[in-house]
């Protein structure tokens, strides 16, 4: 029999609904289908492998995948404390000219090969070679002319660094292989990453997901989930779609409204934790902040429990000076007290009144930060009824960071710190340091201060300089610390999750349930 | 020996276009806020770390000078490292380009064969309530973004009604092995019936919130266009002769009523390229529009002039193609 068009379209047109029934129907259940042990849905996507340079190196949040992947020559715990890593021991000679470095025995990478004294040392010399583009190559290039004696490492202390083995735990303080890296090149590398972490990479669609598998020789133990694949959702209202649709077992990150909401879901979990992310509003040494009269009534005037209770659903830590309680030079006894009278009087002082504000700009970034424009509306409004009249400019955070390195920032601009080894040199220090790239109040007063704390031997001495300088800050309102950013985590009630006050979602810290 | 001047006239629009389209993304992105190397600056760093980062990626120098040794390099082929990714920039491009172009082309067919649809039904029972029904339907779909329609088919399709994927091209568990990148037309050459649906799966979501608008849009216009055809000579005819009204839009009317569809579709189609790079982002789905709006947050200049030269390139290409299936669809044109 002849097959006609009309023949020939019927048939189409069923195949077409069968094609589409199939798709939609059939297929149905196997979009449930267990993938892996555990999915997880991040918030950035991950543009390259190598840890130790470019741009993704000093990105804080991707650390957590890298974390998995790599080893750090010095681990962290969940507290931030510091713990063994691939060194098991380390420290400096008695006059600070060297350091030495205990290699662990029986790590190994990825391949199987053995981790060895010398992929350490090729990693720290690596590291501080400037033509590697290592971001953090001025702490690493202050070490050199090392030696290997068995699984010890020494080196000669070009410069003294007191944060080096910190350092060590925090960006680009990877070990990496060199016998894999040498014989594959930077592209075979990104094609093929081999650490030494608990996880090794399956399977990288860019843009897309990483699919992991356990070491199983990890020397830490092997992870309890044995396949993880890490989705890169950048959109938050994805995110909650991936766990409310149970296609992601963790998700973080997302607003605290649907982190209430979520938690409360049947089969889900919630663990909300203060990271070493805090919100702060930098202060320019140009007018009208040149008068401390301003900057104290500007710091007075913010009730910044208020901003946690009604724009944050009360997730949140109030902070005092630049150092969250998890950090090394955290100081209670600082405190600036929320004193709006205070602050009318300090401006009266300097002939300002709501008659008469005081007038400068203030610069922020929108949806960078959970409710960072809100928060800074609230504030613009709390300054309002002392006599501070600010006008929000909002930019994006890249243009705040040309800003801030051309130190041509507004009078007041709002951003976040995150410093996750806790140490005062890395947030007070870099922060408000003048020659600094990233300090934004270059006072004489502070240089004098911090200056000789950079290369203080004395940790006591070092610790207790960084409070004296914090206890300044207060006293001069030369930075307004707002708040320590909690972390929102939901995840099904099958996985356990432990986490980390570095803000890492790291799958090595998770387990089944039970 | 007047096609050939048309030819050559066209190539050399398309050529300056391009080049007018280059020097304005490489000094408009350079003068817009936000610094690379001022996102990466180390604490500690000092001028000198400074200036060696400037020299490392090559932006030391004048404006003018980097343009024309980008210039240089892109005609022969290099279009420069990427800062974020650390890879030759064509090869993140071309990588990913071809994801786009499926997403987009499977929206573009969705939106064409919904569009027609709508209209072929709006006419056949036009002047009826089945005709203001398609009119609601339309203004609806063409009232609502398709980032709107991506987050509203995300509620409903992938969390209340769970039967698509939310996110990604492919099932992590699914590792083809293809030898392009184009994965759905090559699962289909090679009947891997698995892959086709995995990423059918994955794809129609964001297919549809890209397709609804436009399918509206093709729907209004080509609706209008077949009223008007409707009422040709040559139409009556073919009712005079006994064939029933949906023979009449199908065989006779639909043809001459494609034209001006036809080149508004083209241009709609650049629109829904453009329309990737947010949804692309809503379904993480691992297009060029995706990587664009990174590119863009890391200030990666090399990698936004591929992405934006490489749009350009489309959207030139898209529109010869339009012209010339005009060309052949329009016998006036063809025959003139």
């Amino acid at each position: 029999m002849p097959l006609t068009r009309r023949d020939l379209m019927k048939r189409g047109a069923a195949g077409v609904a069968g094609a589409t029934a199939l798709s939609s129907g059939l297929y149905v259940p196997r979009a449930f289908a267990q993938e892996s042990d555990l999915t997880i849905a991040y918030n950035v996507n991950l543009p390259s492998f190598d840890p130790t340079v470019g741009l993704s190196a000093v990105n804080p949040t991707i650390q957590g995948i890298y974390q998995s992947i790599f080893d750090q020559y010095i681990g962290q715990e969940p507290d931030l404390s510091m713990r063994p890593g691939i060194l098991t021991d380390w420290g400096w000679n008695d006059d600070r000219t060297k350091i030495h470095m205990t290699v662990r025995e029986g790590a190994t990478w990825h391949d199987g090969s053995p981790v060895t004294p010398e992929d350490v040392v090729w990693s720290l010399e690596r590291a501080g070679n400037p033509d590697t583009g290592n971001p953090i190559q001025f702490v690493w290039g202050k070490i050199g002319g090392f030696s290997i004696d068995g699984n010890v490492v020494s080196a000669d202390v070009k410069e003294f660094e007191p944060t080096l083995f910190k350092w060590m735990a925090f960006l680009t303080g990877y070990v990496m292989p060199k016998a894999y890296y040498e014989k594959v090149g930077a592209d075979g590398f990104e094609a093929a990453p081999v650490g030494s972490g608990p996880y090794k990479v399956d399977r990288f669609e860019r843009n897309a997901f990483l699919k992991l598998s356990a070491h199983e020789g990890y020397w830490g133990g092997a992870p309890a989930f044995k396949s993880v694949i890490i989705k890169f959702v950048p959109d938050a209202s994805s995110r909650v779609a991936e766990i409310d649709s149970g296609k992601s077992q963790v998700v973080f990150d997302i607003t605290y409204e649907e982190f209430d909401r979520l938690k409360a879901k049947s089969g889900l979990k919630g663990v909300t934790t203060p990271i070493s992310d805090i919100a702060m509003i930098f202060i320019n040494d140009i007018e009208p902040m040149t008068d401390k009269n301003v900057r104290l009534a500007a710091s007075y005037s913010i009730d910044k429990q208020l901003l946690i209770d009604r724009l944050l659903d009360g997730y949140g830590v109030k902070i005092d000076t630049l150092q969250t309680p998890e950090y090394s030079a955290f100081d209670p006894s600082t405190v600036v007290p929320y004193d709006p009278e205070k602050a009318v009087e300090l401006l009266k002082a300097s002939g300002f009144s709501t008659d008469n504000p005081v007038k400068f700009k203030i610069q922020t970034t929108r949806g960078f930060k959970p409710k960072d424009h809100e928060m800074i509306q609230a504030i613009v409004g709390m300054w309002r009824k002392v006599g501070i009249e600010a006008e929000i400019e909002v930019y994006e955070i890249a243009k705040h960071y040309e800003l801030r390195a051309t130190d041509t920032l507004a009078p007041a601009a709002f951003y976040n710190w995150g410093n996750s080894i806790g140490d005062p040199a890395t947030s007070t220090g870099f922060a408000m340091f003048g020659p600094s790239p990233h300090s934004v109040w270059d006072g004489q007063e502070m240089i004098d201060m911090i200056g000789p704390l950079w290369g203080e031997p004395d940790e006591e001495k070092r610790i207790a300089g960084y409070k004296a300088v914090d206890k300044k800050i207060a006293e001069d309102g030369l930075a307004i610390p707002l708040l320590q950013y909690v972390q929102p985590i939901v995840f099904s009630d099958k996985v356990e999750v432990t986490p980390s006050v570095s803000g890492a979602v790291l799958p090595y810290l998770m387990k089944p349930a039970g | 020996m007047t096609a050939l001047r048309a030819i050559l006239t066209r190539a050399l629009m398309t050529a300056i276009t391009l080049f007018g389209v280059a020097v304005i993304v490489f000094v408009v992105i350079r003068v817009a806020p936000g610094d690379p190397i001022a996102m990466m600056l180390p604490p500690g760093a000092s001028d000198d770390d400074i200036a060696h980062l400037r020299a490392l990626y090559g932006l030391d120098k004048s404006i003018v000078q980097q343009f024309f040794i980008w210039l240089g390099n892109v005609l022969q082929g290099d279009f420069g490292t990427s800062i974020s990714i650390r890879q030759p920039v064509s090869r993140i491009v071309l990588n990913r380009l071809p994801a786009t172009l499926e997403l987009s082309l499977l929206a573009m067919t969705i939106a064409v064969l919904f569009g027609g649809a709508l209209a072929f039904f709006a006419t056949r029972f036009r002047e009826t309530p089945a005709e203001t029904g398609v009119d609601i339907i339309n203004g609806i779909a063409l009232s609502v973004p398709d980032f709107l329609w991506g987050l509203a088919l995300i509620l409903l399709l992938g969390v209340a009604w769970p039967v698509f994927e939310i996110s990604g091209r492919i099932s992590p568990s699914l590792d083809p092995q293809f030898s392009t990148q184009f994965y759905l037309l090559e699962s289909i050459l090679r009947l891997r019936l698995d892959v086709t649906l995995d990423l059918l799966d994955h794809m129609l979501m964001p297919a549809l919130a890209l397709a609804l608008p436009l399918a509206a849009v093709i729907a209004q216009l080509l609706k209008v266009s077949l009223k008007e055809t409707m009422n040709q000579d040559y139409v009556m005819l073919a009712r005079t002769k006994g064939f029933s009204e949906s023979h009449v839009i199908s065989h006779d009317a639909f043809r001459n009523a494609l034209l001006p569809t036809l080149t508004l579709t083209g241009i709609q189609l650049t629109f829904l390229i453009g329309g990737t790079v947010i949804i692309e982002r809503l379904f993480s789905y691992e297009g060029l529009g995706n990587l664009a709006i990174d590119a863009v947050i890391n200030r990666d200049l090399p990698l936004i002039q591929g992405i934006v030269l490489l749009f350009a390139i489309l959207f030139v290409g898209i529109n010869l193609a339009v012209d010339l299936l005009y060309t052949v669809l329009n016998p006036r044109l063809r025959h003139g």
